[in-house]
């Protein structure tokens, strides 16, 4: 188990003051951004919500369909946002500004497949996970994989608190163990143990077509998971 | 917020055509499920029942793939059920040949038939039709554009990208009912919701899972978006579209339905990597609060009204024939569901 870790460990190496989350940002106001937004809201965050236009173009969605979120542009949301969600279909990542991503700690809740979404150049090339794509764009971002292998609408019924028996786990990757950890404390109160994989390849682990993305897992079950998925010799 | 009708909930079926299957499990011919289904149609207008929905989809377990031959062979065929496709994938399709095969059939139908335009949870038309799925929000907003536009007056004058103008051309016939319904289809999200409510077109949302409940504060930003955007009138309406079988009994209905549905999954599996069925996952999505109507007239009747209490919808409607489900069941659940459920869900909502 030499790169799988329970996120409690990478928390209690470093300074938890910094990371500490109170506004989130989330990208996308489908299916994924809604829930995701109300979600964070429930847990208490600062939660700030926009489309791809105008924030009055998203008012009465966000009053209605996500009570306590403020409807903003991009720009705007992100700009004092501590965490930012990108729940945008994977086809339009690209038109996500990633100049106003820079230094900020990303969520990339997003899927490729192909079978519904069509063929998208970008990851047609050899990668191991969608991810390592969307960071390479995200560039001056610290991307964090996750959320994307739980279904929309389960994120709102399968959270549970904090020590609840048999409570789902959620797989993180990311290059940057710091961004994880600060992402791993966020989706505890969330409703949601964590995993972390390792860096963004292993993101693959959980990824559309997988056992984990198709499943649902307690923390130790997701440990075995992603053990056999990225280390299936040992 | 509940708009209830005088005429109170509409009730009825949508299919995607279902191929049945022989004893070793391999499937029967195409040509058979499309008469079937055009059986069923008949039935359900016979029984009763409001509305039929035929969606499209191009597989050789779901074959329904011409909705507007569908529609315009069962609009001769029946008295009184009202007609439409569940979905029009439109985004694949000529706007002015769907509303042209729509106003037909409407015209044999003496006016009785509507047009549900939608993504879709097909993807093969896409390759069939020799579009690309990465075009779909451009396709789709402006087909929809041209299909309202062909629906406000007999000539036409449109522009745009995804095919050549047409410059004040004649589209007939006209409906008989002045012009079509055209619904808005959504697996619900709230930026389609939006849509709908902006171009003042009814919406029908299709909950394939998870809590339907939940489609309510969907129909309320639906409402308030009409509303502020100065669309009244009887045109603002939702309905619902899940999944749904009657038996004599509840325990009929749930084991009836279960290998049609485990089928069906097997294929999703196959085709689209969803999970591998399991029953229990199953027999939970057949009991409140969950997405899977199949129980026995009372069960159904009581489920239907407690969405209304949520959704305010004024159309309920069924996909039953999943997976090879037998078609004396299928049979059996229309004639129950026109019979059984249907006096029973008038006498609820006469309650409220
Ligand atoms: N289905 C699931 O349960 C599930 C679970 C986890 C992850 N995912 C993944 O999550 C992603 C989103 O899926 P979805 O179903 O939520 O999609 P969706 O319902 O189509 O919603 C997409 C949203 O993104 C917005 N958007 C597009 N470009 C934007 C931009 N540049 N900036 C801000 N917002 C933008 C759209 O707003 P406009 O209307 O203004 O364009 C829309 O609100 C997909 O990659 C999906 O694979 C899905």
């Amino acid at each position: 188990m030499a790169e799988l870790r329970r996120l409690e460990l990478v928390s209690s190496t470093h300074e938890k003051q910094e990371s500490v989350v109170q506004t989130i940002a989330v990208l996308g106001v489908g299916r994924v951004g809604s829930a995701v937004a109300r979600t964070a809201l429930a847990a208490g965050y600062d939660t700030r919500v926009a489309g791809s236009g105008a924030a009055e173009d998203i008012e009465l969605l966000a009053e209605i369909v996500i009570p306590g979120a403020r409807a903003m542009t991009a720009t705007d949301a992100v700009s004092d946002a501590d965490l930012v969600v990108v729940a945008v279909p994977l086809s339009k990542y690209r038109s996500v500004d990633a100049s106003m991503l820079a230094g900020k700690t990303v969520v990339d809740a997003m899927n490729y497949w192909p079978p519904v979404d069509g063929q998208i150049a970008d990851f047609e090339e050899d990668i191991a996970s969608t991810s390592e794509v969307v960071s390479r764009y995200f560039s001056g971002s610290r991307v964090v994989k996750t959320l994307n292998h739980i279904g929309y609408h389960e994120l709102e019924d399968d959270g549970a608190p904090s020590g609840t028996a048999g409570r789902r786990a959620l797989a993180i990757a990311s290059d940057d163990e710091a961004a994880a950890a600060a992402v791993q404390d966020v989706l505890d109160r969330f409703g949601f143990d964590t995993v972390y994989a390792g860096p963004l390849a292993t993101g693959r682990a959980f990824e559309p077509g997988t056992a984990i993305f198709n499943g649902a897992f307690s923390q130790n079950d997701l440990l075995r998971e992603l053990e056999l998925n990225l280390h299936p010799t040992h | 917020m509940h708009e209830a009708s005088p005429l109170g909930m509409e009730l009825g079926v949508y299919s995607f055509g279902d191929t049945q299957r022989n004893a070793d499990g391999t499937l029967r011919a195409t040509a058979e499920a499309i008469a079937n289904l055009h059986e069923a149609i008949v039935l359900a207008d016979a029984v009763g029942l409001d509305y039929f929905g035929v969606g499209e989809h191009h597989t050789v377990d779901m074959p329904a793939s011409s909705p507007g031959a569908m529609v315009a062979a069962a609009a001769g065929a029946t008295q009184q059920i009202r007609l439409g496709s569940s979905v029009t994938v439109l985004s694949t399709d000529d706007p002015v040949r769907v509303f042209q095969q729509f106003a037909t059939a409407d015209a044999i139908s003496g006016g009785r038939v509507e047009i549900t335009a939608g993504r879709g949870s097909s993807v093969e038309s896409y390759p069939l039709f020799g579009y690309e799925l990465s075009d779909h929000d451009q396709l789709y907003a402006e087909k929809l554009d041209l299909l309202m536009t062909l629906n406000s007056g007999e000539r036409t004058s449109w522009c745009g990208s995804v095919r050549s103008g047409i410059d004040d051309l004649v589209v007939v016939p006209r409906p008989v009912q002045g012009s079509l319904p055209i619904w808005l289809g959504t697996g619900g999200s709230a930026p389609s919701t939006v849509r709908a409510g902006r171009l003042g077109l009814p919406v029908s949302y299709g909950i394939i899972g998870g809590i339907p409940a939940r489609f309510g504060r969907l129909a309320d930003l639906y409402r308030a978006t009409a509303q502020r955007s100065g669309h009244h009138g009887p045109n603002i309406k939702v309905s619902a579209g899940t999944f749904g079988l009657i038996a004599p009994t509840k325990k009929d209905a749930v084991d009836r339905f279960y290998p049609g549905w485990r089928n069906l999954q097997l294929l999703m599996t196959q085709r689209r990597h969803w999970p591998e069925p399991e029953r229990a996952r199953y027999e939970e999505q057949t009991h409140a609060p969950f997405a899977y109507y199949v129980g026995d007239p009372d069960d159904v009747a009581e489920r239907i009204i407690d969405l209304y209490r949520h959704l305010g919808h004024m159309r309920h409607f069924f996909q039953m024939d999943l997976g090879g489900l037998p078609h004396e069941h299928f049979l059996e659940a229309i004639t129950l569901l026109g019979t059984e459920v249907k006096p029973r869900v008038q006498r609820l909502i006469d309650r409220l």
